[in-house]
C-alpha cells in the first residue's frame, strides 16, 4: 500500500495528473463491468457536500473510524463508547490534566472526616426517555457500578443514597481521596432506570447528555444524533456515525478518500501519507499510556536490582520509538510521560542505553559471560520467557526488538504472544517472567488509583511482582486519601517516582501519542489526552 | 414436463439430509464444547479480557466472570445443560455482549448471505457470458484471454485485491464508500473483490462444461436437423452445461460464505467469520457453537439445494436414484 516517494515538485503534478486519469479511466471501466447500478447508487451519499450545501439536517452524519469494538451494552465493557460520544454522562467530568469538572454534577462538598460526599445534581438534566435525572435514579445507577471490574468496586463505600431529588450522598468507610476521580471513569457513567431490564441487565442506552443513541449495531456500527431536550447548548453536529475497522489499511483509505472526518488508530506509514493529503490534517496528543516491562522479581535473577537495570541498559529505547514507533520523542526516559503533571519528575536521571555499564552490572551480580553467549551464574542459565499480547500490534514487534538487544547482553529470551488476560493469570499463578504491555496510568483521571492498585504490598496484575516498598506503599495510600496539602502532595509523588526509577520494579520502553486523521470539513476537532471523549461538541461543519 | 414425477428420489434424499442435519448439529456442538475448553488458557480470564479489554481484564474482573457463568462446575453438567437447551432450540446467550445466541448469528449470517449473493450475481453476470461464449468458440481470442485474466485473478490474494479496489475505486474515483455498511453501495466492493475471484474460475468451469457439449453427438445432432447457432444453444446447450457448472458454483458459495474472513475484516462488514474468530479469542463459547453449527447446517442446506437443482436440469439423476 505504500505510494513511491514523489518526483521532484515540478514533474510531481503531471505524474500525478496523468496516473489519477488513466486509474479513473481503469475504474469507470471496472464500475460499468459490474452494472450501471455499482456506480450509479448514490455517488457520495456518504460523503459531506461542499460549501454553500444543503442545511445542517440534510448533511450526512460525522464518520468516526476506529479500532475499538462495541461489546456489549454493560458501562464496564463499552461504557466509553457512550462517554465519547457524549451519550451518557458522569456525576465528574475532567479537565485535560485530569483536574474534576463539574459534569451531571454541579457541585460536590466532602465532610471534615472526609466520610461523606454530597453531590449536587443539574437540577434541569433529563434523560433522553424525558424523564428528569432525579438523585434516586443517580444512586441507584451508581450502585450497580459497584461491582468488578465496574471502578467502584475498589472504593470504601457504606452508602450511596439520595437525599431530596438534587443531591446523591456516598458516605465511605474510610476517606478516599480518588472518589472524584472513579466518578469520572466511563463504568461509573449513569442511565436512566428505563435502561435497565429487572434483572439488572442493560437493555438500552438511555442517558443524558447532548447526544441520545439512534442505532446501535454490535460490534461494529452506532450512530447517535443529538438530543433536543439536552439542558446545555445543542451541538452543531447533528448526527455521528461510528465504525468499528480491524484493519488500519481500511481506517487509512476510508480517511484518504474522505468517508472518514475522524480516523483514529492509524500505522505510522499511513500516518505519513496521509499527512499530504490537502484535504487531511494529522492531530496529535501525547497519552498518559507507557509501554511497561513486568517482570517478576520473585525470581532469583530479577529479584537483583543489578539484573533489573542491566535490562533496562540494554535497552535501545531511542532506536525502538525510532524505527518500530517512527516517533523518536516516544523513548521513555521515566514510568510517567510529561503530560501526567506532578507525576513525570524531572528530578530523576533519565534511562540511558548503556550496554558495557549493563554488562559490568551483570558481572557484579556474578553472571557470568560463557562461550555459548548466555549468560550463568552458579550453573544456571540467564534465560527468561517474556509473555505480550496482540491487542497492540506494536508489542509483538517491540517484544522481538527487545529479544534481540538482551540477547546482546547475554541473556536468552523467549516471546510466546498470547492473549492479554494471561498477564494477569501469569501474576496470580506466579508463573509470569517477563511480560510486555501498554498500561493505561489515567484509566481514572487521577493516576493515584492506577498505581495503588500496581504497586500495592502485593504488587499488582499490571504492575510489580514480587516487589514492593513500603515507603512507595505508605506515599500511594496517604495520597489516596486525598487530604495532603499540595507541597506534601509534590513530595510524596517525587518519593513514588524516584524510588520506581531506581527500583525498576517495572521497566518503562516507550510512551504513546495518540494520532487522528482529521478531514478539513470539521473544525474545531481537540484530542483528549485521556481518551474521554471524542469531544464532539466543540466541533462544527466549516461553512 | 413434471419434475416431481419420478417420485421416489425426493423423500430419499430430503430424509438422507434431515438425518445428516441432526448428527451433524449433536457432532458440531459437542466438539466445539470440548475444543474451546482444551484451549490453552484459563477461560475466564479468556472471557473477561474479551469483554472488558486488556485496559480492564484483572484478576478480580475475571473472578467476577467465573463466579457470574459458573464456569466452576464440572464440564459434564455444562455440556448437559448446553445439550439441553439445544433441544429446546435455546442458543444461549453470548458470555461476550450478553445478547442472543441467534440474534447475534441471525445478524451476521444475514450480511454474510447478503454478501455472498450479490458476489455470486456479480460473477454469474461476469463469468457465464464469458465462459459460453468460450467454450463455444474455443482457442479464439475470448477463451485465450478469459484465460489469462482467471489465471492472475485466481493467483491474485483477496486481501491484495480489496486493497486495490479500495485505492482504485473508493479513493481515486469516489464512486463507492471504502467500507462499513448501510450506505448506499457499501455491498459492492467487498462483494466484487469476491466476485473476481470466483467470476474467474466460474468462466473456465462454464467454457469446460460447453466444449464438452458442443463437442458432443447430442449437439451435433441438434445442428444436423436443422436448428440454429441460437436455437441449439437454448434448447440443448446450456441445460446440459448448466449441471457441472451449477455443482462447482454451489460448492464455491459455500466456501464463499464461510471463507470471506479476509475480506469481511477489511471492508469491516460484520459477517459471520469475523464474529466466528471473536468467538474463539473471546472464548465465547456459546457463539462459538452456534456460529459452527450455523455454518455446518448451511453447509447441508446448500449441499440440498445444489443436489435438488441438479435433479430438476438433469432427468438421468432422477431416474438414477429411483433405480
Amino acid at each position: 500500500m505504500h505510494r513511491p516517494d514523489p518526483t521532484p515538485p515540478p514533474k510531481r503534478g503531471l505524474t500525478r495528473l496523468t496516473r489519477r486519469a488513466a486509474l479513473r479511466q481503469a475504474a469507470a471501466a471496472l464500475a460499468s463491468t459490474v452494472g450501471a447500478a455499482g456506480s450509479a447508487t448514490g455517488a457520495n451519499a456518504w460523503a459531506a457536500p461542499g460549501p454553500g450545501g444543503p442545511t445542517d439536517t440534510d448533511r450526512p452524519p460525522l464518520q468516526i473510524v476506529g479500532p475499538w469494538e462495541i461489546g456489549g451494552l454493560d458501562p464496564a465493557r463499552s461504557g466509553y463508547f457512550f462517554n465519547r460520544l457524549e451519550v451518557a454522562e458522569t456525576l465528574v467530568g475532567a479537565a485535560a490534566d485530569g483536574a474534576p469538572l463539574p459534569a451531571l454534577a454541579t457541585g460536590w462538598r466532602r465532610s471534615d472526616d472526609g466520610l461523606e460526599w454530597r453531590f449536587t445534581l443539574r437540577p434541569t438534566a433529563r434523560f433522553h426517555d424525558g424523564s428528569a435525572v432525579t438523585a434516586a435514579a443517580v444512586a441507584q445507577s451508581l450502585r450497580r457500578a459497584q461491582v468488578a471490574p465496574a471502578l467502584l468496586h475498589p472504593v470504601p463505600i457504606r452508602s450511596i443514597e439520595a437525599d431530596g431529588t438534587g443531591t446523591v450522598v456516598i458516605r465511605l468507610t474510610q476517606p478516599f481521596g480518588g472518589l472524584l476521580s472513579q466518578l469520572a471513569h466511563s463504568s461509573t457513567q449513569v442511565l436512566a432506570p428505563s435502561s435497565h431490564a429487572a434483572d439488572g441487565r442493560v437493555l438500552a442506552i438511555v442517558g443524558s447528555g447532548p447526544y441520545r443513541v439512534v442505532s446501535i449495531e454490535a460490534p461494529q456500527q452506532m450512530e447517535v444524533a443529538a438530543f433536543d431536550g439536552f439542558d446545555g447548548p445543542q451541538p452543531a453536529i447533528r448526527r455521528v456515525r461510528y465504525l468499528s475497522a480491524g484493519r488500519s489499511e481500511t481506517r487509512a483509505l476510508m480517511a484518504d478518500s474522505g468517508q472518514a472526518d475522524l480516523a483514529y488508530g492509524l500505522d505510522p506509514a499511513s500516518l505519513r501519507r496521509l499527512g499530504q493529503r490537502p484535504q487531511l490534517r494529522i492531530r496529535q496528543v501525547t497519552l498518559p499510556r507507557t509501554m511497561i516491562l513486568k517482570l517478576n522479581a520473585g525470581l532469583p535473577s530479577l529479584g537483583d536490582v543489578r539484573v533489573r537495570r542491566a535490562m533496562s541498559l540494554a535497552i535501545d529505547r531511542a532506536g525502538i520509538a525510532h524505527a518500530l514507533l517512527r516517533d523518536p520523542s516516544l523513548a521513555a526516559t521515566q514510568l510517567l510521560p510529561p503530560t501526567l503533571q506532578g507525576w513525570h519528575n524531572t528530578n530523576v536521571a533519565p534511562l540511558a542505553f548503556d550496554l558495557p555499564e549493563a554488562a559490568a552490572l551483570l558481572a557484579q551480580a556474578g553472571w557470568r559471560a560463557t562461550s555459548e553467549g548466555v549468560r550463568n551464574a552458579r550453573g544456571e542459565a540467564l534465560a527468561l520467557r517474556l509473555r505480550t499480547f496482540a491487542d497492540r500490534p506494536e508489542l509483538a514487534i517491540v517484544a522481538t526488538a527487545l529479544q534481540a538487544q538482551w540477547q546482546r547482553l547475554g541473556i536468552a529470551v523467549q516471546v510466546s504472544i498470547a492473549n492479554s488476560g494471561d498477564v494477569p493469570l501469569g501474576h496470580r499463578d506466579g508463573s509470569l517472567e517477563l511480560a510486555l504491555a501498554a498500561r493505561n496510568y489515567a484509566t481514572t483521571p487521577d493516576p493515584t488509583a492506577t498505581l495503588r492498585q500496581d504497586f500495592g504490598p502485593q504488587g499488582g496484575d499490571w504492575g510489580a511482582m514480587g516487589w514492593s516498598d513500603p515507603a512507595v506503599v505508605a506515599a500511594l495510600a496517604e495520597l489516596g486519601t486525598g487530604a495532603s496539602i499540595p507541597a506534601r502532595r509534590a513530595e510524596l509523588q517525587a518519593l513514588v517516582t524516584a524510588t520506581l526509577q531506581s527500583q525498576l520494579p517495572v521497566i518503562p520502553v516507550a510512551w504513546y501519542r495518540q494520532q487522528v486523521a482529521v478531514s478539513r470539513r470539521v473544525e474545531g476537532v481537540e484530542l483528549d489526552p485521556l481518551e474521554r471523549s471524542y469531544r464532539l461538541t466543540s466541533m462544527k461543519w466549516r461553512a | 414436463m413434471n419434475i416431481f414425477s419420478d417420485r421416489p428420489a425426493w423423500p430419499a434424499m430430503l430424509m438422507r439430509r434431515t438425518l445428516q442435519i441432526v448428527v451433524l448439529a449433536l457432532l458440531i456442538g459437542t466438539l466445539c464444547f470440548f475444543m474451546a475448553r482444551a484451549l490453552p488458557g484459563d477461560l475466564a480470564t479468556r472471557i473477561a479480557a474479551g469483554r472488558y479489554g486488556y485496559d480492564m481484564v484483572s484478576n478480580a474482573a475475571a473472578d467476577a466472570v467465573r463466579a457470574e457463568l459458573g464456569l466452576d462446575r464440572p464440564m459434564w453438567q455444562a455440556l448437559l445443560h448446553w445439550l439441553g437447551e439445544l433441544a429446546r432450540l435455546d442458543l444461549g446467550v453470548s458470555l461476550v455482549s450478553g445478547d442472543p445466541v441467534l440474534h447475534e448469528i441471525a445478524h451476521s449470517l444475514g450480511h454474510t448471505l447478503w454478501l455472498s449473493a450479490v458476489a455470486v450475481a456479480m460473477a454469474a453476470l461476469m463469468g457465464l457470458p464469458l465462459g459460453i461464449w468460450a467454450g463455444l468458440h474455443a482457442q479464439g481470442l475470448v477463451d485465450r484471454a478469459t484465460m489469462a485474466v482467471a489465471v492472475l485473478l485466481r493467483a491474485l490474494p483477496p486481501f491484495m485485491l480489496a486493497l486495490l479496489l479500495m485505492i482504485v475505486v473508493a479513493v481515486q474515483f469516489g464512486a463507492l464508500p471504502v467500507a462499513g455498511h448501510g450506505h448506499a453501495g457499501s455491498v459492492l466492493l467487498p462483494a466484487l473483490t469476491l466476485a473476481l475471484g470466483m467470476a474467474a474460475g466460474l468462466a473456465r468451469v462454464a467454457r469446460g462444461a460447453m466444449l464438452a457439449v458442443v463437442r458432443s453427438p447430442a449437439w451435433e445432432f441438434a445442428r444436423t436437423k436443422g436448428l440454429g447457432d441460437g436455437q441449439a444453444l437454448w434448447r440443448h446447450g446450456l441445460r446440459n452445461a448448466a449441471v457441472p457448472v451449477v455443482t462447482w458454483l454451489g460448492i464455491q458459495t459455500v466456501f464463499l460464505v464461510e471463507g470471506a474472513l479476509v475480506v469481511e475484516t477489511l471492508f469491516a462488514w460484520p459477517g459471520i467469520g469475523h464474529a466466528l474468530v471473536h468467538a474463539i479469542f473471546g472464548r465465547d463459547i456459546p457463539v462459538l457453537q452456534g456460529t459452527a453449527l450455523a455454518m455446518g447446517l448451511m453447509f447441508v442446506l446448500f449441499n440440498l439445494l445444489i443436489d435438488a437443482l441438479c435433479m430438476v436440469l438433469d432427468p438421468r439423476l432422477r431416474q438414477g436414484a429411483a433405480a
